[in-house]
Formats: structure tokens, C-alpha cells, sequence
């Protein structure tokens, strides 16, 4: 009956009175709530609690949520391996340039696509969204980046993914919610289209540019497979596919130092390890973007 | 005065808006593309490089399925030498392990239909009832988490989970049983592919659906309760009709990629052992293409991946169009 409880769902009227039942069902909601908060964070825990324990406790089954035998031993081995750096760096520098390329031309595109009195942006619009529903394939995809020479080049991760149709759409509907005044009157002061977009539209798009950065810096950072397909040597591969080659067995990591019998002894750990450091930096952002992430993605639904 | 002007006109003729322009007398399409085409040149200009990527990256990998009927030569042209018909949609057909694979795909697609799609709307339908704003943001930040983090690391995750000495293999032990090799045994691959992509996708897929929760009018649950409706047909008459739409065009998108099931995670989760079951159709025809080089072969395969595909989710959008009345296009 407060109102008090108004913002957080439906308004309590006095027909509304909780019964019995309801009151039961709250209490099991609850639980299978909390159960579903655990079973989500349980893994995650687990890892990090695993990258800092030692192997003879993992062994065990000793390592819950906390770390047992605590010690940075496979830290010091994952650190010491010049390839892990490297990949590392790799990612960071993939990560950057694929995410400018990709800002540039979907911004540019938004753009065009916002002016509803263009003519032809029907046809502009249809040929973005045609390729949500049907693609070339990975076949053709993969000759097509194979003959125009992009193999082991960033390029081959930056091009093909240059523009994601949803992230476009979402960019259009923001820039058609700009005011037209301002780019009217900005015309009528002699600014050039490039003119208007640098200096009157980009200045009012900094959340939707902050959201579409996040949103391909994080999907760039997680890519691995186009790296996997273009990429002949280990020294060019992003951290993804390091993480992959680990868990797949094809390498044992930690290649610096170590005997082969401690590598194979700690083979686990290192996987803890480079889990925890790949999805470092997207845990660290994540309290803080995970808001934009939401109203990007209701924005898309609704105006995609 | 219209938005997409873009040269300043000189004062005094600017345009009257395009609508009373157009008026009852047309131009002629083409001089109404030369006019637009002086008008807005700078804006045409901000396209050409994005048209480019839409024609390069898009639209010639589309033209490229040709080589499923044309001779394909590494280091030849991308679009084939010579013609060969339906040599190699035959070969498929006839081919023993693509039927396998045909089926495994289905599996996978049916059971991650089944799963996939309805938990989420229980799972907002169950936030949607927290009245703890609090709880009810923690909640949902916790279950979003595991979207933001790259396949490679949920597989990763999934493996150190399943190991025979992880945290699973440690709870049946405590019931007694003995350790399952999760990752080698076929019979485990549907049970962990679902298993993982639910983990993964769940939370993220509440988004919407408690979006459209909100949209849902108060007045409608204040006159299911004058009604004398209780809580359960309150959600049963105005919250599961009230998301319906959304409900359906989710649908309509999960069947669209019915046949593309998460090809990167079959390829990071499976290995030969486990393929009687987990082989699917993206990832035999990766292993033709590019790794055994037949690439017009599974360039065939590819297309009719695609076209079923396109098939279903047309079908589907048919289908609802004509029942429920909502519809993707």
C-alpha cells in the first residue's frame, strides 16, 4: 500500500492486497533468483580462485570460491612468457584499429542514413539491412579475404567486420533524434556538411559515440576466430586465440622458464590464469558500461 | 527548408519543404536525381567508403557462392573457372557425413530453441515481481555478465568447470558417483553446448522482454484486479499478452539462426571424439573448406546452409504474420 514500492513495479492499491499465496511465491522467487545469481557468478569465482591456488589443492577439489594454498607461482609463469605479452599487445593494438575503422564508416553511414529527405536512402537503408538476414558465408568470405592479400594483417580483422548493421541502426536512430534547428542554423551560417557533423552533430553524439565505441572495442576484444582463420604465425595472434591453443591443448603456454614436467603440472592454473587476464579488462569496465550496453541495445529494438 | 540541404542555397531560394516541392506536378526521376545528387553531394560522398564495405565485404561473398558450381583453384579467380553444375550440391547429398552433420544441427538448433528462448521470459517475468529495486539491479547486472566475455573464455570457463578434477566431477563424487569424462564423451556434447549457451545468454535476454514490461499499462492490471483477477491470471490476461510482440519477433530472429547454431562455439567445444554428435554443418563445412581446401564443396554446403535459413525465418515471419498478426517486415 506505500507508495513507496511505486517506482519498482506496479503501484499497491488497497484491491491489491498480497495474499497468502503470493506471499509464498516472493519467498520462492528469491530463492531461485539467488540460485541463478549463483550458478552465473559460481564459475567465474571459481577461476579466479583457482588462478591463485596451488596445483596440489586444485588437484584435490579443495578450490571453491577462495583460493587454497595461496601463491602468484603461475602468475610469475604466465608473466614470464614473452608470447603471452605479445599476444597480449597484439589484441590491444587489433582492438584499436578495428575499432576507429569501424567508428569512422558506421558513423558516416548513421549520418547519411539519418536525413530522411535523401533521396535514395530507402535503398541506402535496404542494402545495410539485407545483410542481417542473409551473408555470404564462410567459404567466399575467407577466398575473398585470402585473394585481396589481407592475410596476416590487421586488416583482415578490421575490414570485414567494419560495420555492424545493428550498431548502424542504433547510431541512425540517435542522430534522428538530434533537433534539425541546430543543423539548420548551422547551414545557414555557411558550414558544410562535414562541416555540420564535426562540429554541430559529433559534439551532441558523445553518449551514443562513447556507447558504439564500447560496443566494438568489446566485440573486437573477444573476437578470435577471424585471427584463427587469417593469421599463419603464433607471433600475430591475438590473446583470444593464445586462451584457445591452451584449452585446446595445441600449446601448454608458459613457455619461458619451466621445466616440462611443472609445465604440465600446472596446466590448469595457467588456463585460470589466462581466462582471468583476457576477460580482465572487460571486467574491470563492466560495473561502469553495462548501463550504456542496456539502453543501446533497448534503442536498437526499438527503432531497428 | 529541408535537413539534408547541405551546399548553403543562396538567400532567397531556398527550397520549400520537398513534399510541397514534389506538389501534383513530379519531376522526372532522373532530373530529380540530378538535383538531389547537386544538392546533397557532400552527404552522397560520406557513403561511398560504407557503400564500398557493404559491396566488398557483403555483397561479393554473396556473388561468391557461385563457386558452388564452378570449379574453384586456390590463387584463381574468387568467382571459379568453369561451370560444373550441381556437381557438388550432389556430392553432399550422397555424402554420408553431411547427413550426420545435417542432423546434429538440427538437434542442436532444436534443443537450443527449446531451452534458449523461453528462459528468459521467465526469468524477467520472475524479476519483474522483485519489489526490491536493489536486489532486483543486482540481479540483473550479475546474470548480464557472462554476454560481455569472448566464447573462447566461456569454453574455457565450460572446460575447467567439466574437468575430472572441477568443481561438477567434485559434487557427483560427493554423491558417490564417479567421475564423468564431460568434454570426450558424445553423449555429454547437447547437454554442455545448451548447458553453456544458456549460462551465457540467459540474463541478456531479459533485457527486452523486461523492456516491454514497462511499456505494459498500469490501468490494465488496475482493472484485471477490479476484475477480481489474482496475481497469476493478472500475468496469465496482461503481462504475457502485453510482451507477446516481442515474445514473437524474438522468436522469428532464434529461428532465423536456427541452422548457423554457434559454429565458433561447436569448434572451440568439440574434438573428434565428441564429433558423432557435435559436428554440425558450419563447422564440416570449415573443415572441407579451409582446412582440406575443397572450397566449392563446402561453398555448397554453405548456401544451402544459408538458404534454409533464409527460408526459415521468412516462414516464420509468414507464419506470424498470418496467426498473431505481428511480424518482423
Amino acid at each position: 500500500m506505500s507508495l513507496s514500492t511505486a517506482r519498482s513495479g506496479r503501484p499497491r492499491t488497497s484491491v491489491d492486497q498480497p495474499t497468502r499465496g503470493y506471499r509464498v511465491f516472493q519467498g520462492v522467487n528469491g530463492v531461485i533468483l539467488t540460485l541463478v545469481v549463483a550458478v552465473t557468478l559460481y564459475p567465474f569465482l571459481n577461476i579466479i580462485a583457482r588462478s591463485f591456488s596451488g596445483e596440489r589443492q586444485i588437484r584435490a577439489g579443495e578450490v571453491t570460491l577462495l583460493p587454497k594454498g595461496f601463491n602468484l607461482t603461475t602468475y610469475k609463469i604466465v608473466f614470464q612468457d614473452s608470447m603471452f605479452w605479445r599476444n597480449y599487445g597484439n589484441t590491444v593494438f587489433y582492438t584499436v584499429v578495428s575499432t576507429v575503422v569501424a567508428m569512422v564508416l558506421t558513423t558516416c553511414y548513421a549520418y547519411v542514413l539519418s536525413k530522411r529527405n535523401l533521396k535514395g536512402r530507402g535503398v541506402l537503408v535496404g542494402a545495410a539491412v539485407f545483410t542481417m538476414f542473409f551473408t555470404g558465408g564462410l567459404i567466399p568470405n575467407y577466398v575473398l579475404v585470402t585473394s585481396l592479400g589481407l592475410k596476416n594483417s590487421v586488416w583482415a580483422i578490421a575490414l570485414p567486420n567494419a560495420i555492424s548493421v545493428f550498431n548502424l541502426l542504433v547510431m541512425k536512430a540517435f542522430f534522428e533524434s538530434l533537433p534539425t534547428e541546430l543543423e539548420e542554423a548551422a547551414e545557414i551560417d555557411g558550414l558544410s556538411t562535414y562541416g555540420i557533423l564535426l562540429r554541430i552533430v559529433l559534439p551532441l553524439s558523445k553518449a551514443v559515440i562513447a556507447t558504439m565505441v564500447l560496443f566494438y572495442s568489446v566485440s573486437f576484444w573477444n573476437s578470435w576466430f577471424s585471427a584463427y582463420l587469417y593469421m599463419d604465425r603464433t607471433e600475430l595472434m591475438p590473446v583470444t586465440v593464445y586462451l584457445r591453443n591452451l584449452i585446446s591443448g595445441a600449446t601448454t603456454g608458459g613457455n619461458a622458464g619451466a621445466g616440462a614436467e611443472q609445465l604440465s603440472q600446472v596446466g590448469a592454473n595457467i588456463q585460470a590464469v589466462t581466462i582471468v587476464l583476457t576477460a580482465l579488462p572487460i571486467l574491470c569496465v563492466y560495473p561502469f558500461v553495462q548501463r550504456y550496453f542496456v539502453s543501446g541495445v533497448m534503442l536498437g529494438a526499438v527503432k531497428g | 527548408m529541408s535537413t539534408s540541404t547541405t551546399s548553403a542555397p543562396p538567400p532567397g531560394t531556398q527550397d520549400p519543404p520537398p513534399k510541397t516541392r514534389h506538389g501534383p506536378v513530379r519531376p522526372s526521376p532522373r532530373r530529380g536525381w540530378r538535383r538531389a545528387l547537386r544538392r546533397d553531394w557532400q552527404l552522397y560522398s560520406l557513403a561511398v567508403l560504407p557503400l564500398l564495405f557493404f559491396l566488398v565485404f557483403r555483397y561479393l561473398p554473396m556473388i561468391g557462392n557461385v563457386i558452388a558450381f564452378r570449379r574453384f583453384e586456390p590463387g584463381g579467380s574468387i568467382l571459379g573457372e568453369q561451370w560444373v553444375g550441381l556437381r557438388y550440391v550432389r556430392m553432399f547429398l550422397t555424402d554420408p557425413t553431411f547427413w550426420q552433420v545435417f542432423r546434429n544441427t538440427l538437434w542442436l538448433g532444436g534443443l537450443t530453441l527449446v531451452f534458449c528462448f523461453p528462459i528468459p521470459i521467465v526469468l524477467a517475468l520472475l524479476l519483474n515481481e522483485v519489489r526490491r529495486t536493489a536486489l532486483k539491479r543486482f540481479v540483473q547486472s550479475v546474470s548480464y555478465l557472462p554476454h560481455f566475455l569472448s566464447i573462447v573464455i566461456v569454453a574455457g570457463i565450460t572446460m575447467q568447470m567439466l574437468a575430472t578434477d572441477g568443481p561438477v566431477n567434485r559434487m557427483l563424487d560427493r554423491f558417490g558417483h564417479d567421475p564423468i569424462r564431460f568434454i570426450q564423451e558424445p553423449e555429454w556434447f547437447r547437454t554442455i553446448y545448451v548447458g553453456s549457451e544458456i549460462w551465457q545468454t540467459a540474463g541478456w535476454g531479459t533485457i527486452l522482454y523486461l523492456a516491454a514490461l514497462t511499456t505494459i499499462d498500469e490501468d490494465l492490471y488496475e482493472a484485471a484486479r477490479i476484475d477480481g483477477a489474482n496475481r497469476w491470471r493478472q500475468i496469465w490476461h496482461v503481462t504475457l499478452p502485453g510482451i507477446r510482440p516481442t515474445m514473437i519477433t524474438l522468436l522469428i530472429l532464434n529461428i532465423g539462426t536456427f541452422m548457423a547454431v554457434g559454429f565458433e562455439k561447436v569448434l572451440l567445444l568439440y574434438n573428434p571424439l565428441t564429433y558423432p554428435t557435435a559436428d554440425v554443418v558450419s563447422t564440416y563445412l570449415y573443415r572441407a573448406g579451409v582446412e582440406s581446401n575443397s572450397f566449392s564443396y563446402a561453398a555448397a554446403i554453405g548456401l544451402f546452409e544459408a538458404v534454409i535459413g533464409l527460408v526459415l525465418i521468412t516462414g516464420a515471419n509468414q507464419l506470424s504474420r498470418r496467426t498473431v498478426g505481428t511480424s518482423l517486415w
